[in-house]
């Protein structure tokens, strides 16, 4: 509606009405196939699995044959059932302290990573910018089981390694281990992802700044931490961000280590519950709604945080 | 430019109209013409059954079918219970382990194929017929092939410790003891908490049976005396530090069986296939015999695995699926071709027949198939309930977590976790359970 308000009038005058209403259609014509691939693919599948989330499947008698099951109205008791869930709470406590592992340490690792090969600026070049990035381009599920093979004693090259110098090598797998070993995997495939984030900011700053400084007499380190950290500071909350989404949705990397662990159930992220509920015991309807509590916590936390930065966020220019 | 767009729409209209339309097609067998040619497609994941179809195929010109390799058998429930509920998608034919025949029943994803078979009853062991018809007058599948349980062995370590192959489970810890005590490196065995199919196949040895129908009423007995019994001797073995308890299938295990730290496997009759592609180079040095028993005068048995190949609802050619499925399991030429090309055992009560020369594996072992028709024969009759799948799961979690604390206490604490979650989810969803 406001697209014809908003049309040239004065550079072209309207010659009929039909022309007119042809011409207000345009944008909706544009627009369609993204419009109906966003309603097909992505909102109705949305709306289906909410709908899905207020329903349960009642058997009758033995449950045998045609007919032994309907599909009956549910209330709101799949949403009572998942957060009442003995397992649900304990693996919601365990990605938060994984994202406490994860987040700054792969964050960290990114930012120390780009202000190194951006202080270095030609030397050292596109090679080891490659070579960080790398991991980031193999598979979560390519990754994880690379590093199953690392981590089980007896095939990894690490037990040898580490034998040579007469230390028996914990089984990672095991005990507490485990939550370490997940974040590694995460850490060392999330981390060239975001130092390429960071770097590109990093190239985007003009150099007269640092020559100012320089002429200021200030040393790298202090131009790094009063100029550079400071400029990049929203591609830093934007990673952030996605990090934290990451973390609430992990979900490869533990599915992948599961067989090779007896420490890691079906339950041990929120994911894996929905994935347990929905694909191992059949019960899409309990999945459906941890699906719609774990995308409200993402939309609440990632958008929580966008707040609670401000303004910083995205234009640090005012 | 308008013609692009109204293609655009026409497309993403059509792509939206495949996603929602799903016509129902229960509506059974359709007559065909004579003459006309019937596809079928069958979803398996047993090895090579391409070229024990092919058999089928040219001797069948009516009828072909074509077969669809499948993962394994959890992977194909999934994608068939999807199918179902999507409506369409589902192959004709397909194979479906025992355990899983419930809950594909309850899904109604296999159709009733009683009156299309046939009279097959006095062609299979009771134990088996009884899986496929669950006790009732419908008949949901045809058994194909059955998984007694095994015992396997390293002779050359066994011979070295001057030790017997185990009679009884106490013969098995006093080896696994003996063994363990002369290498600190060597296991008789591991206890698998993510093989809930493992501890349940001896759990049924043990005499227990999970599930149970009486009316129109389920009892789930997983925390019974029998299985209470294996789990607590399993659990003083881990505790005890002479079995390990690290999960089976792993790359971990897979090195262990070759490099002779394993040298022991319970298992089951399909054994062999799976030491070759894992323990090459152990060739020749292995033995299977009877499972150790708990009371040697009367000796019993469970399964490990096994399947039936069953028609879905969704088929249109019912009868002609039947067929196939018949001469699949039943026919001389099907069998021969299950135990020789696919490498199963046959379920028939006919496949003595195929199966003389003993697995590659242990060519060395030439009673191989006397000893497995014997442990066939002792099988104790065991019923599966409509939610095998959230058990087996509960098993993964429980016993995860005992085998990984290595405390004998919390092996049979495990099992009424175990209980708890299979009787919860069966009231929930509204099952009758009893007690």
């Amino acid at each position: 509606m406001t697209a014809v308000t908003a049309l040239p009038t004065e550079t072209r005058t309207p010659r009929t009405a039909t022309r007119r209403g042809r011409r207000a259609g345009a944008p909706y014509s544009f627009l369609a196939p993204a419009l109906i691939l966003f309603v097909a693919f992505f909102a109705a599948p949305i709306g289906y699995a909410a709908y899905l989330s207020l329903r349960r499947v009642k058997v009758s008698g033995l449950g045998l044959g045609a007919g032994a099951r309907t599909e009956v109205w549910a209330g709101m008791s799949n949403y009572a059932r998942s957060l009442t869930d003995p397992d649900f709470l304990p693996s919601v406590y365990r990605i938060g302290a994984y994202g406490l592992i994860v987040v700054p340490t792969m964050l960290g690792l990114a930012l120390l990573m780009a202000l190194l090969l951006d202080a270095g600026r030609t030397r050292v070049g596109t090679f080891s910018r490659t070579a960080i990035f790398l991991p980031y381009a193999v598979p979560a599920v390519v990754g994880s089981l690379l590093w199953g093979f690392l981590y089980l004693p007896r095939v990894s090259p690490f037990t040898d390694v580490v034998q040579m110098f007469g230390v028996e090598p914990p089984d990672v797998l095991t005990g507490s281990w485990v939550l370490w070993a997940v974040a590694n995997i995460a850490v060392w495939g999330g981390t060239g992802f975001n130092m390429i984030v960071i770097y590109t900011a990093l190239r985007a700053i003009p150099t007269d700044l640092f020559e100012a400084a320089r002429l200021d007499g200030a040393s790298d380190k202090q131009i790094a931490w009063r100029i550079k950290i400071p400029i990049v500071l929203p591609s830093l909350i934007m990673t952030f961000v996605f990090s934290l989404i990451a973390t609430l949705q992990v979900f490869a990397e533990p599915m992948t280590l599961k067989p090779l662990s007896n420490t890691i159930s079906s339950t041990w992220t929120p994911l894996m519950k929905v994935y347990r509920d929905a694909f191992v015991r059949n019960d899409i309807y309990s999945a459906a709604a941890t699906s719609v509590v774990i995308a409200v916590a993402t939309f609440a936390v990632s958008f929580g945080f966008l707040k609670l930065v401000g303004n910083r966020a995205f234009n640090q220019e005012d | 430019m308008k013609k692009t767009f109204a293609g655009v729409l026409a497309a993403a209209l059509l792509m939206t109209g495949a996603c929602s339309s799903s016509d129902d097609s229960d509506s059974g067998s359709t007559a065909t013409k004579p003459g006309e040619k019937v596809e079928l497609t069958y979803w398996t994941w047993a090895p090579n059954m391409d070229k024990v179809v092919e058999g089928w195929n040219t001797t069948h010109p009516d009828i072909h079918v074509t077969v669809n390799k499948q993962d394994g058998g959890d992977p194909a429930v999934t994608k068939l219970l999807t199918a179902i509920k999507a409506g369409s998608g589902a192959p004709d034919v397909m194979q479906a382990e025992y355990q899983k025949m419930p809950t594909l029943v309850s899904a109604n994803a296999l159709a009733d194929i009683n009156k299309e078979a046939g009279s097959l009853k006095a062609k299979f062991p009771e134990s088996a017929w009884n899986a496929v018809t669950l006790g009732g007058e419908a008949l949901y599948g045809v058994p194909q092939d059955s998984g007694p349980m095994m015992f396997y062995y390293r002779t050359d370590v066994f011979e070295k410790l001057g030790l017997q192959a185990p009679k009884t489970w106490d013969d098995y810890a006093a080896a696994a003891r003996k063994i363990h005590a002369a290498n600190k490196k060597q296991y008789l065995g591991t206890f698998s908490a993510t093989d809930a199919g493992w501890f349940a196949g001896l759990s049924q040895q043990a005499g227990a049976s999970w599930w149970g129908i009486n009316g129109d009423t389920w009892s789930v007995a997983i925390n019974d005396a029998a299985t209470q019994k294996v789990a607590t001797y399993w659990g003083g073995l881990v505790q005890e530090g002479v079995i390990d308890n690290k999960p089976m299938y792993t790359p971990e295990w897979n090195a262990a069986l070759n490099d002779g730290t394993q040298v022991g496997w319970t298992s089951s009759v399909w054994g062999p296939g799976v030491l070759e592609g894992n323990a090459a180079s152990t060739k020749g040095k292995w033995k299977a015999a009877l499972l150790p028993q708990w009371d040697a005068a009367s000796p019993a048995n469970g399964n490990w695995g096994g399947s039936a190949t069953s028609v879905t609802t969704q088929s249109k050619h019912k009868e002609q699926a039947a067929q196939f499925i018949a001469w699949l399991n039943t026919d001389p030429a099907g069998i021969k071709a299950l135990a020789g090309t696919a490498n199963v055992y046959p379920a028939s009560v006919d496949s003595g027949a195929a199966l003389t020369a003993p697995p590659a594996f242990l060519s060395n072992q030439s009673d191989f198939y006397t000893v497995a028709a014997e442990a066939a024969k002792i099988t104790k009759p065991f019923t599966y309930g409509p939610n095998v799948n959230v058990a087996y799961s509960a098993y993964n979690d429980a016993f995860g977590k005992a085998a990984a604390s290595k405390k004998a206490a919390d092996f049979p604490a495990a099992l009424t976790t175990m209980q708890q979650t299979t009787v919860d989810d069966m009231k929930n969803t509204g099952f009758k359970v009893a007690g």
